[in-house]
């Protein structure tokens, strides 16, 4: 029982990492029809530039607890700055081309950005660290559950990814932006016929993805030793949630978090071996049953 | 008349690129130039590939101004100065056979020293084969390269990583003969398992009794070990082996430290050293720490070791860490090599007066020695280094032996300090010739049949 529910928590708090990351992607695409593997740099940009901040709060000796601030900044930072970037230096000119140059597009600003990286804050690993050791990961405390004892930074993993979650589906059913998002994914020519920016509409999309991914970076930064080539391995296992849950679904990707958590979770406790294979089975076995991945298909609308 | 200038002028042009041919050919060799291949961006760049590059440099500075302490004196190798170019071991395993072809066919280095990843080296080995180029393998631990195979032209300085597995279970033992229950967490590649896998069977050798409870293996570069870490905790070990570096080392001891999992359990760091100086206050006092041999903190003093600590310190600023010792290894094992080749001609010369052509003779014998003579001498050699004597024992005298030690670790002052540190002789932790050394240590660890 205990185990069981270790692995409940364990499961929720890796779901929630990856719906983070996974989010911007899948919001994207959905609305701009791009897979951007450049969501890899923007998330280690993200997770570089926290560390900037943080240490350089840290050096002005300022209360730990500030820095969760520092990594809030952080994202917005980034999303605000490369998102306008790279929607007006370098997609805008290759809207209505085919989907697999954009993917090849996307995936050389991903090896530009990542040699940027390298250029700016070089190859050593760097720490999200105070005077003293302290991170914003180790400064909440512990909580007990089921004999085991967690960062509480975890739970802000959890709330974070809920909260995204929620204003998102809040600004795409409730809101008249949403409405007009929901318009131009459904028909870009015959919004724009309609009056609707669809480039202002895709402008606003990409830096909040851009931000998204920035913040998955920012909050991930204090529990990992922040290298190069951090967003290579993230891309990967945000594309696999998002195919599971149907590329451009907002409930896909929740879904789709949720299942690869689970089961990576209960892997790691009842058989280790299997980690590594239990999400692709996971992903290959949906796509075997629903190519299109859970939440595709039937529905029209895809956000 | 017009085209008579051009005419001549072609000709001249001709004559020229002939006679500057000749004259390359007939030129005297005025330095060896070596290809050095190491990890410049990527994750194993920041532990291992620049500490490596860093290293390189400076010991090569030092060769060539013949500042290095006996029995290194003499300028450079063999009085030719070192030209290094430097090829990043990024991108995988085919990618660096193709960069091994250009850097042997089109750059025409001369040796090439390099790779630290298991599986860059397991796919060159072969490939120098083939082009029949001398190459010293730089720091990868994978017993298999010689084991697995017989090569001429490949040598590898630096002992495997058999060794780390069985001396840091000798130490655990010796210190902590109570120990019982066993588990790992290590990255789901070669290295990862191969060190899990030694460290197992030589638990199931040395001590049938322990129990081994869970072995967790995530992706290399995971970054989340949250869910692995409450899959340790709730196992109980006293004892968590792992060959984590790099980026997964660091954020696993991030994530592991606050969550107090090592309060009951006590950690073993195989190739832990490099990062005693990066995580301060996150190494938990007791853990058991390994350099990979008897580099860094391990090694003996000696004027070699000062000599290394001394131009490593002058670039980087800090300490050598066990890729440089690693790195120091192979540009010493290579120096010592060539010049017994260099004797060893001289020495085997006909004497003066016995023979006709003294003249040819000797200029036969103090030219340069070729590949094959260099690889003559570097067979079965010993060496001199930082981390202390080399001999080249195992793989038909192709791959080197050490003895190794470990240490356990504790924080004094601000910084980790490691104590309690026992040496272990390479006859006890490595195989014996001709044996592989997951059956050496499944058959007890006999030295004879």
């Amino acid at each position: 029982m205990s185990q069981l529910l270790a692995v409940v928590i364990d499961g929720i708090v890796y779901a929630s990492w990856l719906f983070i990351i996974a989010v911007g992607l899948t919001l994207i695409y959905g609305v701009m029809k791009i897979l951007n593997i450049a969501h890899g740099s923007l998330y280690a940009l993200g997770a570089f530039t926290a560390v900037s901040f943080c240490t350089a709060w840290f050096g002005h000796n300022y209360a730990a607890a500030g820095s969760f601030a520092m990594l809030a900044a952080a994202a917005i930072v980034v999303g605000l700055v490369f998102g306008p970037l790279i929607e007006r230096g370098l997609l805008r000119f290759m809207y209505g081309k085919d989907e697999v140059v954009l993917v090849l597009v996307t995936y050389a600003l991903f090896l530009i950005l990542e040699d940027v990286i390298k250029l700016v804050w070089g190859v050593d690993p760097l720490l999200v660290q105070g005077p003293n050791g302290e991170t914003p990961y180790s400064v909440l405390g512990n909580f007990e559950a089921s004999g085991l004892s967690y960062p509480y930074y975890n739970l802000v993993l959890v709330g974070v990814a809920v909260a995204t979650g929620a204003a998102l589906t809040w600004v795409l059913t409730r809101t008249r932006s949403g409405k007009l998002l929901i318009a131009v994914i459904h028909d870009r020519e015959m919004s724009a016929a309609m009056g609707i920016d669809v480039g202002r509409t895709y402008f606003v999309t990409f830096t909040v993805g851009a931000m998204l991914a920035a913040v998955g970076g920012a909050l991930t930064a204090p529990t990992v030793s922040v290298v190069t080539g951090m967003g290579a391995e993230v891309i990967v296992m945000a594309f696999a949630v998002v195919v599971i849950g149907g590329l451009g679904s907002l409930p896909g990707a929740a879904l789709g978090a949720f299942i690869v958590g689970m089961v990576r979770a209960a892997s790691i406790h009842y058989k280790p071996e299997l980690e590594l294979f239990s999400v692709y089975l996971v992903m290959a076995v949906v796509l075997i049953v629903r190519p299109k991945g859970l939440f595709s298909g039937a529905e029209v609308r895809k956000i | 008349m017009k085209i008579g200038t051009v005419l001549r002028a072609f000709v001249a042009a001709i004559a020229a690129l002939g006679l500057s041919q000749t004259a390359q050919a007939q030129d005297k060799k005025t330095s060896i130039k070596i290809g050095f291949v190491t990890f410049l961006s990527g994750p194993a760049a920041g532990p291992f590939g620049v500490p490596a590059k860093v290293a390189a440099e400076a010991i090569v500075e030092s060769l060539n101004a013949g500042k290095a302490p006996p029995p290194y004196q003499s300028k450079g190798i063999g009085g030719l100065p070192i030209e290094l170019v430097i090829i990043d071991e990024a991108g995988g395993a085919t990618k660096q056979v193709s960069e091994y072809r250009t850097l042997v066919q089109r750059q025409d280095v001369d040796i090439v020293i390099g790779y630290i990843g298991s599986g860059d080296c397991l796919a060159v080995a072969p490939v120098a084969e083939e082009l029949k180029k001398l190459t010293v393998l730089l720091d990868c631990g994978t017993p298999r390269i010689f084991e697995d195979a017989s090569y001429k032209y490949v040598f590898r300085t630096r002992p495997h990583a058999t060794m780390d597995a069985v001396a840091a279970t000798m130490y655990l033992l010796d210190n902590r003969p109570a120990v019982k229950r066993v588990s790992g967490i290590n990255q789901n590649y070669a290295y990862g398992q191969d060190s899990w896998n030694d460290f197992e069977a030589t638990i199931k050798t040395m001590k049938p009794a322990i129990e081994i409870i869970s072995s967790q293996m995530p992706k290399f570069g995971a970054g989340q070990y949250g869910a692995e870490i409450s899959a340790l905790i709730s196992s109980t070990p006293d004892v968590i082996h792992s060959s984590l570096w790099g980026g997964d080392l660091e954020a696993f001891m991030l994530q592991a430290q606050p969550r107090d999992l090592f309060k009951s359990a006590q950690l073993v760091l195989v190739a832990g050293e490099p990062y005693l100086h990066r995580l301060p206050g996150k190494i938990p006092d007791g853990t058991i720490v390994g350099a990979r041999g008897t580099n860094g903190v391990f090694a003996p003093d000696s004027p070699l070791k000062r000599w290394l600590v001394e131009v490593y310190k002058g670039k980087a600023g800090l300490e050598p860490n066990y890729p440089a010792y690693s790195t120091a290894q192979s540009f010493l094992g290579l120096k010592a090599a060539y010049e017994k080749a260099m004797r060893d001609k001289i020495g085997s010369a006909i004497p003066m007066g016995a023979a006709k052509n003294v003249k040819e003779e000797m200029e036969k014998a103090y030219s340069p020695p070729n590949q094959e003579e260099i690889i003559a001498a570097f067979e079965k050699i010993t060496f001199d280094s930082p981390s202390g004597k080399v001999r080249m024992a195992l793989g038909k005298g192709h791959q080197a032996v050490m003895g190794t030690a470990y240490g356990t670790t504790r924080f004094e002052n601000g910084v980790v300090k490691v104590g309690n540190i026992k040496y272990y002789d390479a006859e006890k932790v490595t195989p014996p010739e001709g044996v592989t050394s997951l059956d050496w240590i499944k058959s007890g660890f006999k030295r004879s049949n």
